[in-house]
Order: structure tokens, then C-alpha cells, then sequence
């Protein structure tokens, strides 16, 4: 009974469902109809569920609303905007006010209402964080991440006001109701259609329940998703596109022809020589958003193998052609994390005091390890356009060391298994956190709890303080002092190697304006306009 | 009738073979499907908790049963890439692959067999060097620097050809599914327009895979059709004063077909298999890049689900080669 309904249901999915407020206005023109191609789709409708993949962020970001949102800060260039972590806006909210004692927020929400009608209110609001906490996998480790651990601490007050109880003072908890995880859900609508299982996973992985900007109209997973205008969507600006086609392009190399040709209007997940092209080339128009809190870095295994000397992680740091890598495995599209003056800020990420000086390297390394080493360095073939020539670099600049490097490309599926091992002596990886905070970085990179992230096992009572002093920090000047002084110890200390903060390369027709990039990277298509 | 029937059970061993097979490779493959998709954030807990759910902690023999529990049921699983469950997928695909196979299968055949032909009558002639040119160069060129270069020339320098979006341009829509092959299904329902525009999107695709196939058939009609203008019969023939076309045609060419039917089977056999990149730079929503997408993600059910489905295909188009010998020659249909 549960698989033969579970299979009607995914077979209806994937077909056209004809709207009826379509049906009812004028269709949406090609001026209000965008069409994007990108690499993969959605494998699900529900960002919540386990082994969502990255775009299903996008459906949340615009089928669905959250209490909070972030305030869209616009970028130097004019070409866009960003977001900056504590600047947080209403999305279902209407106003929210922290408790005097600092445990607590409330909640006035907005008089919105979902797809289906139905008026939002505080239950859904209080079933759908506890969906979150509870449901397991990446949301509940999300919501976990800014101290959102139980449905205790979700209060509906009544039809209009909600609570959320603070498990601690956690500069984290507001922001991280505004990441792609905590969204809200029509609740009964999900458990009409739960069919007995009390989350809906399996209906919610299929069907949008939300009061998003946008509905999808049509979802054939790994082809195409289309999305139409919310045209009664009241938590925001009534977006101007009124009809997205998001086509799944497989071929890097026939999205950039598309965008070309002009009859692609945005073009996401270029390798970055294409996105130097094409930003050179001037016929379309290239946004690059540095992603915040992320780096291109190599981990040397602190651990074990030959690198625990933390002058050799140095001497490899000495070492590294920066310049060389940035325009032959980037072609330009990063920031260079290298060349600092050895002062910390309380910016992150920020330049380290290293830069390609061989004499200095040789020196350590005949001091250290007279004899050569030779050792192994592995890089996700996933990410291999970068990482690839990135290795390559690194492996011909450490032979005259005496640094013999054996590279290994590990398959997609694999790479995470390699790192959880925690054996590697040398890996390169891109890190990025959602909340773009200092101590978030190091809590997932370089703290004792040695989570997958902390590729070198790296491992340091001092460091564990500062971070855990910086993340729960009582006042500005504690805090500052902390993150200072664990940017510092990194300096030294070299738990991995930055290389560069990568960009966030999208490209569009020169008519298309308002882009907005946010933590999950997705495009959101309430902002985007087509001149 | 019988002859079928015999056959098709002669293919249950090789196909329990294959799911074994298959079920076997997929779990020694390294590669380790929950870490995979726990996403960005995992904790050991939320790698095991994925771990439970996809079954993946039991031991294998029980894995093994479930599968082919399930599988009796029919329920191939559920892909995780895709979310969906597997036969559905397969079933969306397969005639999207299916299509542009069959219509490079049947365009290599149109130019390949006539050449063969014309190269073996005319050994040495200008038709015969072209012959040669065209089969050295569907050999040695790889598929996906075929398919891109033709996206460059068509698509890209000349705009004759519409942008590789896949199956339909993104404003159309398809016509209703009756055998999921876009020329049909809208031929059925006399759309003319859409039937122009799934045409227009199949011109690059079925050129590239084409070009890839012209070569065995071409080199096999000639060969075939050389050794079988050099025997006895056709001498006899053309001493009896038989008209050339009717010595080759009916004669030679009868007679030439057993070993290109032969090819056939397999070219679309591998066709299938190769046109992975040509669904890639096409954007063309088939089993093989589903498939390729899946063995990455060592996403199991659809690589098991994607072999099995070809080896059933492959079982019986087998069959369908067998028949079609006895068809040509009788001597064949008596062995059988």
C-alpha cells in the first residue's frame, strides 16, 4: 500500500500540472520569463530531507519563506548584491524583539498565506523547526550549528506570535533562521498528505507545501524544473519574473555556448577559464560574489605522517607558487590569501604571512627533514577542473625541496570516505560556511572535535579555547581578542594552508539585473529582473 | 514460436548472472554512498543515520535478498541523484536514448550500406576513397569532439542549428507520451510544429552518433559485399547473362546482409552505450548520462537498474538479429 502510493505520487510528480492562475492572467512573456541553465537540478523538493543536493536550496529560497531573511547589501560593482550576517530582515515575520535577559525571541508574524490559501500561522511555523531538528541528516546539524536543538525551545503563542527559546546565548541562532533550512511549511497540508508518517518526507520530497514567491509548475528530475510567479506573495516586493525555466545542462562547455549565443539568460557552474572568457569577452555579463568564509587550502595531516612538525607545514607554506596557481587552476576568479603582514584582523577569511620564497623553504626542509620525504596528496575529481592543475603546481614546486608527491584524484563518492579516514598526508578542499563567522570557520576546520572538515586532524587545547571562547563570547573586546588570537596561532601554526577565497562566478545577459547571492550560493529569482 | 520461447528462457541464466553481477560490483566498488549524501555538514551520526536508511549497514546477502525481493515486484529502488524511483526514470529515459539510437542506427545505415556497396563495385574509384575517408575519420574521431565541434560550427559560428537544450526547445512543450519518442507522439497528435521542433534538436546528436556508427557498417557492406561478388554463384549469374543490377542487388546484396545484420546488432548495442557523452554535450535526457551520473554518486539502484535494462534490451535484440537471419537466409531458419 505505502510503496504503490508512494510510486502514484512520484509518477504524477515529474508531469506538468496545469496552474490555475495561469490559466486565469495573460501567460507570462518571454520579457518576464527567464531561462537558465545549470549543471544538475533538484533531486527533491525538500531541503529538509536527507540527501538533498545543493540546488534543492533554490526551491527553499523561492517556494518557501522563513522567518528571517538576510538584508541584501550591494555589491561595489553595482552588478548585484550580497549579504552580511547579522543584517537580518522579516520574511513570515513581520517584527521580532529579543527578551531583555537575552534567552529568548518573539515572533509577530505577518498575515501571509500559503499556495494552498490557508493563512500562515505560528503552528506551522513551530511544526516546521521541529521537522528541522528532528528529521536527522544535514538540517538537523544545521539547525544544531546555531544552538536550535529541540522542539522545546519552539513556543506557538498564538495564531500570530512565536517563541523560540534560546538553549544558550548563541550569536548564531537569529542568522541561522535565515539560512535555507529553517523554512515553513503548510503543516496540514503536509500531514493530510503524509500518509502516515508524521514528517511527510516522502510527499514534501515531491510536492511544494509553502507561501514562496514562486510554485513549481513542473519538475522532471535531471531535465528541467519550472517555476511560476506567487502572484499573491506578500513577505516581499512581488518579484518581476513572473515564469523561471531551469534547464539541466550537463556540458560545461555547451552552457557557455548557450549564454554566447544569447539564448541562455544566466549561466551557473562555469569552469573559471570560461567565466575569465566570457567576463573578457564583454558580451555578457559576469558576477563574481566572493564566497564568504570560504578557501581553497591544502591540508597538511598534523597528525600523522611526515607533516606533524608544524616548520614543515611552514616550509611547504614558503613553497607554494600562489601567483602560478591563481592564473592557471583560477584564471583569476579568487582573492589571494597570501602576502598578510603577519597582523590579524578580525576579517575572515585574510591573507597569511606567506609568500613563494624557495631559499626560506629549502632552508627548513634541510633542517627538518634532510633525507626528503616522500608522500601522497588527493583532491576530489569532482572539483578537478581547480584542483587538478592546483596539485600539479604543488607537486612540481616541492620536488626541488626534495618533497616527492605521488597525486591522487579521488572519485566524488570516495573523497569524503578519504577524509573521514583522517589519513592523508596532504589534501587540497574547498570549505565554506554558511554563517559567516570567524570561530564557525575554525569550530568545523581546526578545533579538537574533529569534525570531517579538520582534514589534518589538527588538534590544540590553546586553539580549542580561543575558538570556543570567541564563539560564546560575552562582549566585543573578548571576542575580538579571541578571533585574533586564533587567526594568529593559524599563522603559525598552519593547520592548512590557504590558497585563495574563491569567487562565485555567474554568468547573465546584460539585461538581466538584480542578482543576489546568498550563503547556499542558489540563484534567487525574487530579486532577478529582465530589461 | 517455440524458437522464441526457447531463446528467451535461455536468457534467464545470463540475466540472473547479470543482476548478480552487477549487485556484486556496485558494493565492492569503493566509494561510500552515505558519506556522499550526508551533505556538507555530516556528523559521524548523520552519516550512520543515512546509512540505516539506505539499508546499507545490513550484511550483504541480506542487502542481496531485499534487491531481489524488490525486484521481483518490480520496483528497481529508488535513485538518490534523482530522488525518483528508478523504473520511472528508466522509463522516462529509455526512449529519449532509444530514439536517438535508432534514428543514428537507421541514418548510418541509409549512407553506409549504398557506400559499402558502391565501394565494392567500384574498387579503386573515387566513391571507394570516399568510402575509406569517412570510415577512418567515424573511427578515429571520439564522440564528444565530434558532438562539440559540430555545436561550434552549427550552433555556435553558423546559428542553423537550435540550441542544444536537449529534446525540445525550453517554450515548447512535449506532446503527450505514447511511446515517448517525440517524432511519433507528435506526429499522432498532428503537431507539426512540435514534430519540426524535436527534429530540429535530434539533427547535431543523430549526425555525431551516426557518424560513430557509418564506420563498422560501411567497412563490414564492403568486405562482405567483395567476398560475395568473388564466388562462384555471382560469377554463374553474370555468365548467364543477368543484368548487373540484378546480379547485385538481388544477388549479391541477399546474400552480403548476414554479416551486416550481425554488425548491426552490435553497433546498436554499443551505440547505446556510447552515446553517454553525446547525451552529455547535447543535454539530451537519456539512460547513459543517468546511468554515468549515478556511478559517480555510487548511487547503486539505477547503475543496477540501467545494466539490467540493457541486458534485456541486449537479450532481445539478439533475438530479433536471429529471426531476422532466418529471414534472409532459410539455411538459418533450419539450423535453428
Amino acid at each position: 500500500m505505502h510503496r504503490r502510493s508512494l510510486l502514484a505520487t512520484a509518477l504524477a510528480a515529474p508531469f506538468v500540472k496545469p496552474s490555475i492562475a495561469a490559466a486565469q492572467t495573460a501567460a507570462p512573456s518571454r520579457r518576464e520569463t527567464l531561462l537558465l541553465v545549470q549543471e544538475y537540478g533538484p533531486n527533491s523538493l525538500d531541503m529538509q530531507g536527507i540527501g538533498s543536493a545543493q540546488p534543492v536550496n533554490g526551491v527553499s529560497l523561492n517556494c518557501y519563506d522563513r522567518l528571517l531573511r538576510f538584508k541584501p547589501v550591494p555589491l561595489a560593482d553595482g552588478n548585484g548584491g550580497t549579504f552580511q550576517i547579522n543584517e537580518l530582515e522579516g520574511e513570515l515575520a513581520e517584527n521580532w524583539q529579543v527578551a531583555s535577559d537575552g534567552m529568548s525571541a518573539t515572533f509577530r508574524l505577518r498575515e501571509a498565506r500559503f499556495h494552498s490559501g490557508r493563512a500562515v500561522t505560528a503552528r506551522d511555523v513551530k511544526w516546521s523547526l521541529d521537522r528541522a531538528v528532528s528529521i536527522g541528516g544535514f538540517a538537523t546539524t544545521q539547525m544544531a550549528a546555531g544552538s536550535l536543538e529541540k522542539a522545546e525551545q519552539f513556543v506557538a503563542v498564538d495564531d500570530r506570535t512565536f517563541r523560540i527559546d534560546f538553549a544558550r546565548r548563541d550569536k548564531m541562532t537569529l542568522p541561522n533562521l535565515a539560512v535555507t533550512i529553517p523554512f515553513v511549511f503548510d503543516s496540514e497540508l503536509a500531514q493530510k498528505n503524509g500518509g502516515g508518517d508524521p514528517w511527510a518526507k516522502d510527499w514534501l520530497k515531491n510536492n511544494v507545501a509553502g507561501s514562496g514567491a514562486f510554485k513549481v509548475e513542473s519538475w522532471k528530475p535531471g531535465v528541467e524544473t519550472i517555476y511560476v510567479r506567487n502572484d499573491d506573495w506578500t513577505s516581499g516586493r512581488l518579484p518581476s519574473l513572473r515564469r523561471i525555466i531551469a534547464r539541466d545542462i550537463p556540458s560545461p562547455s555547451t552552457r557557455r555556448a548557450l549564454i554566447e549565443r544569447g539564448d541562455a539568460d544566466i549561466s551557473y557552474g562555469l569552469p573559471p577559464k570560461d567565466f575569465k572568457d566570457l567576463a573578457d569577452g564583454g558580451k555578457v555579463k559576469v558576477v563574481g560574489v566572493p564566497v564568504p568564509n570560504a578557501l581553497w587550502s591544502l591540508a597538511l595531516n598534523a597528525a600523522t605522517g611526515p607533516f606533524t612538525d608544524a616548520r614543515l607545514r611552514q616550509a611547504v607554506a614558503w613553497a607554494i607558487p600562489y601567483e602560478k596557481i591563481m592564473q592557471a587552476s583560477l584564471f583569476g576568479r579568487g582573492i589571494a590569501m597570501w602576502g598578510g603582514d603577519g597582523k590579524a584582523t578580525t576579517a575572515w577569511p585574510q591573507p597569511y604571512p606567506y609568500d613563494t620564497n624557495i631559499d626560506k623553504a629549502k632552508a627548513l626542509v634541510a633542517q627538518l627533514a634532510p633525507g626528503g620525504i616522500t608522500t601522497s596528496l588527493i583532491f576530489d575529481a569532482g572539483a578537478a577542473t581547480i584542483a587538478e592543475p592546483m596539485a600539479v603546481l604543488i607537486k612540481e614546486a616541492l620536488a626541488p625541496l626534495g618533497i616527492t608527491v605521488e597525486l591522487q584524484k579521488i572519485p566524488g563518492a570516495n573523497f569524503r570516505g578519504e577524509l573521514n579516514k583522517k589519513t592523508a598526508p596532504m589534501a587540497i578542499n574547498r570549505f565554506g560556511g554558511w554563517l559567516d563567522y570567524p570561530d564557525y570557520y575554525f569550530f568545523w576546520n581546526y578545533h579538537s572535535n574533529n569534525s570531517i572538515f579538520n582534514i589534518s586532524s589538527y588538534q590544540n587545547k590553546e586553539m580549542d579555547k580561543l575558538v570556543d571562547g570567541a564563539r560564546f563570547a560575552p562582549d566585543a573586546t573578548s571576542y575580538e581578542r579571541d578571533v585574533k588570537g586564533f587567526i594568529e596561532m593559524a599563522f603559525s601554526e598552519l593547520p592548512a594552508l590557504p590558497i585563495c577565497q574563491p569567487l562565485h562566478d555567474v554568468a547573465m545577459q546584460k539585461n538581466i539585473g538584480g542578482y543576489q547571492f546568498w550563503p547556499c550560493r542558489e540563484p534567487d529569482f525574487r530579486y532577478l529582473t529582465k530589461g | 514460436m517455440r524458437t522464441v520461447a526457447l531463446r528467451l528462457a535461455g536468457a534467464i541464466p545470463a540475466l540472473i548472472g547479470v543482476i548478480l553481477a552487477t549487485f556484486v560490483l556496485t558494493r565492492v566498488l569503493p566509494g561510500d554512498t552515505a558519506s556522499y549524501f550526508a551533505g556538507p555538514t555530516a556528523s559521524a551520526e548523520s552519516i550512520a543515520q543515512i546509512r540505516a536508511e539506505l539499508g546499507l549497514d545490513r550484511p550483504l546477502p541480506e542487502q542481496f535478498l531485499r534487491y531481489v525481493t524488490a525486484l521481483s515486484h518490480g520496483d528497481l529502488g529508488m535513485s538518490l541523484t534523482t530522488g525518483q524511483p528508478v523504473l520511472d526514470d528508466l522509463a522516462a529515459r529509455l526512449p529519449a536514448s532509444a530514439e536517438l539510437t535508432l534514428s543514428a542506427l537507421l541514418l548510418a545505415m541509409a549512407v553506409a550500406i549504398p557506400l559499402g556497396i558502391l565501394a565494392a563495385v567500384k574498387q579503386g574509384s573515387l566513391a571507394d576513397h570516399a568510402c575509406r575517408i569517412l570510415v577512418t575519420g567515424g573511427v578515429s574521431l571520439p564522440v564528444f569532439f565530434t558532438g562539440l565541434l559540430l555545436v561550434y560550427v552549427f550552433y555556435f559560428l553558423l546559428g542553423w542549428s537550435p540550441a542544444p537544450l536537449g529534446r525540445l526547445d525550453a517554450f515548447a512543450s512535449a506532446p503527450p507520451t505514447v511511446t515517448g519518442f517525440f517524432l511519433v507522439d507528435s506526429l499522432l497528435i498532428g503537431d507539426t510544429e512540435t514534430f519540426r521542433a524535436a527534429l530540429a534538436q535530434m539533427v547535431l546528436p543523430v549526425c555525431t552518433l551516426s557518424l560513430f556508427a557509418l564506420a563498422p557498417i560501411a567497412r563490414i557492406s564492403r568486405a562482405s559485399m567483395l567476398a560475395v561478388l568473388g564466388s562462384d554463384f555471382v560469377r554463374t549469374a553474370r555468365a548467364s547473362g543477368l543484368s548487373p543490377r540484378a546480379v547485385i542487388l538481388t544477388y549479391g546484396f541477399r546474400n552480403a546482409m548476414l554479416p551486416v545484420l550481425t554488425t548491426l546488432g552490435m553497433v546498436f548495442s554499443f551505440l547505446l552505450g556510447a552515446n553517454v557523452l553525446v547525451e552529455k554535450v547535447f543535454a539530451w535526457p537519456g539512460v547513459g548520462s543517468y546511468a554515468v551520473e549515478a556511478l559517480i554518486a555510487s548511487d547503486f539502484a539505477p547503475v543496477q537498474g540501467f545494466v539490467l535494462a540493457m541486458a534485456i534490451l541486449y537479450v532481445l535484440l539478439n533475438l530479433a538479429i536471429d529471426l531476422l537471419y532466418g529471414l534472409v537466409d532459410p539455411r538459418a531458419r533450419m539450423a535453428a
